[in-house]
């Protein structure tokens, strides 16, 4: 028999539906692969138990004739998203032993179309980091090595490392991720797997730890463009739990998946190439470009002349609405509380979050509070909104002349763990190509595309109009179906 | 022009007042969240995840608040806003588990408006004083802390966390206590004519911030200091004549007045630091990121303004047209309930005048001997048209009347029916009147004569007379007539 943990989610769902295997044997195929994958350090919480439960619903449900979309299909869960009866840390001390009781709307969606879980999956403290060196728990070490014969532990991008890790090293077939400034392309570019945030709204926000309101964004993360738009499928919809919410219906994405470009324009942004960025980047773009082409598409060169502001407008931005969101872990209601002895209310705020925040959380804290505070506010959050309108026109002209826009997902491929931990700029950085599109709220994925000269996978980026995930999904299978990705991880842990 | 003055030790002052009114939003559930917002419930009975401010809850903004806010505004014919916004205010206590409050600074829901406050010679105020109303913007409460429950640690209380209120800022044009007052009154009025708040100032629907500074009269404005949660219009009264007074001594002492916040004593009348300006919080506002930019459409807007009810000042007009007294009319409009029982006395019927005289002077006069509020008043309007009618149509006269109403207190039964069972219909019955008018004339012969002999004062004796003999059933013109005749 094949190795199950090697299918996709349409395979797994295909194949149990044929009754080629039963959906308890996946679940403890890869139940098996995570208990062996402690090394990799992918998950906060394993739930095997949670994953057999919803195996077994899945194989009555084949028996009783009522499938569902995702039945027999187990997934991690980024430890962001509320779950109830099982800790939701945020990879934070300061939720450590936090238990909601209530489920957030995409993890509920997915669990009524039949998916069971994993675990809940490592990530960057708060989301906030492009390493998953952040996390309480200790980072997550990807499952791709150089080829230099060297052992370096590689970073598996972030914030959401463990989805990216989790998938890459055959974990589990799927993911939840969430974007605010990259945290699902950049990952996913790191470990050669395929993730899209769709556009700002198609998911409920409700019930996940919120880092940045207005960028944050949840979407999925899997091997293949397909497995992609199975899963947004059922994680998308109008919620009316959140007024940022898109009302909506959700296109039926995989059934009208083709990646036939014919009469499409490709949009290629002069200001995406870089001085000095790696040469392997560059011909991985224009690779790309060629395999559009080579699909039916034309391609044009747009210009987004605003890009190079929005790197400072983000880290504007998204700290301000994080020094406020942050605000309610306080030690008052739950999570940790550290009372010293003697201490009164303000002694109590003070050294619970000095004890429950880690370090990158502080600093994003603290820039946020500088920038809303008085006499800066103008300077600073005034200025970074009004670029963000900028950027927005800037990608609503360049779609005038073009459907998609092809760009790499990240200026570099993975890098070693603590390679950059002491510089937040050059870690910062990462989130070049990222960012833009988080700003303009627009749906963009990050398909595998090539491997570096170290054998390291790098990632494209495909950045689409407002509601058009499928322009998106269209051009990525294009790109997958050209560029023959099928370089994976070879086990050592 | 008010010419209410502190008199100083070196001449008189004047008082400039500004008030913040923070009105509770009549709704069932909360601004933000749907949980309940009953007063008096266990702590803690009325809070949803997104009152807890749980990890990844959002807020989502509740219709009926918006819509009783901008009703408000438009009872106060201000300009409505239709795009505002939803602002964080940024600040760290126990009661505010977010750690910010949902309000709005830079884009409010309703604008500039005004409001008439009723004159009062005595108080000095004059006729047509009107008060600026700079913005009205809604905003969520917080939660209350309990420092009473155990003896090292406070507990909180959510209930009231989220629940919603229109925060309505006056502009400095304020002079007196008096007008302070009047201003207060008339607002709440205003509010529960309207029905957006029910104006309960000792179940905190409704309190204000003063705002309070001191000027030689045509200067510019002096520094003001804001005494807060001030829950009663009296204790707002008092609490002007305070801090006025303290500033005009803290200035005429070579001190300045400094700018802070400070708090009301109800027990002594004064007010004391609670935190000066350097003190102040950098509450760090910005646009709530969880919530679009509000927008009102016009059918919206015009289902609010359909929806009003008659206002008080339109209401008062109507009264006076109708003959009503001036004061009258100021008497049965400042409560919405009084005015609706007396809309419905005037739609059963009712003469105005007649029916404000009777209201304002008989029905309130019982109400208040039997510690009842009009809305649970014994008597229906319909009844009382009844009654009234009775008198006007002669069938009973007006101190029949009165012993009428006083049954109907008692046994809620229809007028005609008591008149009718007791026999009290008044007669007009001329040979009935003149027959006991001869009998008074007889038994007084006396009298007779003096008035004759030109003490026509003794005429209303002689009607007291002779309806005392009638038990006060003849008709009092009749009465007159024929003893007139009689005694030619």
């Amino acid at each position: 028999m094949t190795d199950l943990t090697n299918l996709t989610v349409a395979q797994i769902r295909d194949g149990h539906r044929a009754g080629d295997f039963s959906a308890v044997e996946v679940a403890e195929a890869f139940n098996a692969n995570v208990a062996d994958a402690k090394a990799l350090n992918a998950f906060i919480v394993e739930t095997p138990e949670h994953a057999i439960e919803a195996a077994k619903a899945a194989d009555a449900d084949r028996a009783a004739g009522t499938l569902k979309p995702l039945s027999g299909v187990p997934i991690g869960m980024k430890d962001l998203f509320c779950t109830k009866g099982v800790q939701t840390t945020a990879a934070s001390h300061m939720l450590e032993g936090f238990v909601p009781r209530y489920e957030s709307t995409v993890s509920q969606k997915l669990w009524d179309a039949g998916a069971g879980m994993l675990g809940k999956l490592n990530l960057d403290q708060f989301a906030m980091g492009s390493s998953n060196e952040t996390s309480y728990f200790g980072n997550v070490i990807s499952p791709w090595r150089r080829k230099d014969g060297g052992n370096a532990a590689l970073a598996p991008g972030g914030s959401s490392g463990g989805s990216s890790a989790a998938i890459a090293a055959r974990l589990c077939p799927a993911a939840t991720g969430t974007d605010t400034g990259g945290s699902i392309r950049q990952p996913a570019a790191f470990t050669g797997i395929t993730g899209i945030k769709p556009t700002y709204g198609r998911c409920s926000r409700w019930g996940i730890v919120a880092f940045a309101s207005s960028l944050d964004q949840a979407g999925p993360m899997a091997r293949d463009v397909r497995d992609c738009a199975i899963m947004l499928e059922n994680m998308a919809g109008f919620d009316p739990k959140d007024a940022t919410s898109l009302d909506l219906p959700v296109p039926r994405w995989e059934d009208a998946l083709s990646s036939d470009l014919k009469g499409k324009t490709v949009g290629i942004p002069k200001e995406y190439r870089l001085d000095g960025i790696d040469p392997d980047i560059d011909a991985m773009w224009d690779a790309g470009i060629a395999m559009l082409k080579d699909a039916g598409a034309d391609v044009v060169e747009v210009s987004l002349p605003h890009t190079r502001y929005a790197l400072p407008a983000y880290y504007i931005i998204a700290p301000a609405e994080a020094s406020s969101n942050l605000a309610r872990y306080d030690g008052v209601r739950y999570g940790l509380r550290d009372l010293p002895q003697g201490a009164g209310l303000q002694e109590m705020y003070a050294a619970t979050r000095a004890e429950g925040f880690g370090a990158e959380v502080k600093r994003r804290i603290m820039i946020g509070t500088y920038v809303l505070s008085a006499g800066f506010y103008d300077a600073y959050y005034t200025q970074a909104q009004k670029v963000r309108t900028l950027i927005a026109r800037d990608f609503e002209a360049a779609f005038a002349s073009c459907d998609v826009i092809l760009a790499p997902t990240a200026p570099s491929a993975a890098f070693g763990l603590g390679e950059k931990a002491a510089d937040p700029l050059a870690m910062y950085l990462n989130d070049v190509f990222a960012v833009p599109a988080s700003l303009a709220g627009l749906p963009a994925m990050s398909v595998p595309a090539a491997l570096n000269r170290e054998g390291l996978p790098l990632g494209l980026q495909i950045i689409g109009k407002a509601f058009d995930e499928q322009g998106v999904l269209n051009a990525g299978l294009a790109i997958e179906e050209r560029a023959g990705f099928t370089a994976r991880a070879e086990k050592w842990w | 022009m008010s010419d209410y003055r502190i008199k100083g030790e070196t001449g008189e002052w004047e008082v400039v007042i500004g008030l913040e009114v923070h009105a509770q939003v009549t709704s069932n559930a909360k601004l933000f969240s749907g949980a309940a917002t009953a007063f008096g419930a266990e702590p803690n009975t009325q809070v949803s995840l997104v009152d807890a401010a749980m990890p990844g809850m959002l807020p989502v903004p509740n219709r009926e608040c918006v819509r009783q806010a901008v009703r408000t505004g438009m009872a106060i014919e201000a300009r409505i806003n239709k795009w505002s916004r939803f602002d964080r205010k940024n600040y760290f206590y126990a009661d505010l588990p977010q750690g910010y409050q949902i309000s709005q600074l830079y884009h409010p829901l309703v604008g500039e408006g005004s409001l008439h406050i009723e004159a009062d010679e005595k108080a000095g105020i004059a006729h047509g004083k009107m008060i600026g109303i700079e913005r009205i913007h809604v905003e969520q409460d917080a939660g209350k802390l309990m420092h009473d429950q155990h003896p090292t640690m406070s507990f909180v209380d959510l209930n009231r966390s989220g629940v919603a209120l229109m925060e309505i800022v006056s502009k400095p044009d304020m002079r007196s206590p008096a007008e302070a007052g009047a201003y207060l009154r008339k607002l709440r009025a205003i509010l529960r004519y309207v029905g957006s708040c029910d104006g309960n100032m000792e179940e905190g629907s409704m309190r204000a911030d003063v705002n309070v500074s001191v000027r030689r009269p045509g200067e510019p404005f002096g520094t003001r200091t804001e005494t807060k949660n001030v829950n009663s219009v009296r204790f707002v009264m008092q609490a002007i004549e305070y801090e006025a007074r303290r500033q005009v001594e803290l200035i005429e002492s070579g001190g300045a007045v400094v700018q802070e916040t400070r708090l009301f004593n109800p027990d002594t009348g004064t007010t004391r630091t609670m935190r000066s300006k350097e003190d102040a919080h950098d509450y760090r506002y910005f646009p709530d990121p969880d919530l679009l930019p509000l927008e009102l459409d016009d059918a919206f807007l015009d289902e609010c303004r359909a929806s009003l009810p008659e206002l008080p000042d339109a209401k008062r007009a109507r009264y006076e047209a109708a003959g009503i007294s001036a004061y009258n009319a100021g008497v049965l409009t400042a409560e919405v309930e009084s005015a609706r029982w007396f809309d419905a006395l005037l739609d059963a019927g009712a003469e105005p005048k007649a029916a404000a005289n009777w209201v304002t002077s008989e029905l309130f006069g019982a109400l208040n001997r039997l510690g009842k509020d009009i809305s649970d008043c014994p008597v229906t309007p319909a009844q009382a048209a009844e009654l009234l009618g009775l008198v006007a149509d002669g069938t009973i006269s007006g101190s029949i009347a009165k012993q009428v109403f006083e049954i109907m207190l008692e046994t809620g039964d229809a007028p005609a029916k008591i008149v009718e069972e007791k026999g009290l219909k008044q007669t007009s019955d001329t040979g009935a009147i003149e027959k006991v008018i001869g009998e008074v004339l007889a038994a007084n012969a006396d009298k007779v004569d003096q008035y004759r002999g030109g003490k026509e004062a003794l005429f209303g004796f002689f009607v007291g007379q002779t309806m005392k003999a009638m038990q006060g059933k003849a008709n009092p013109q009749v009465v007159n007539e024929l003893l007139k005749k009689a005694l030619g």
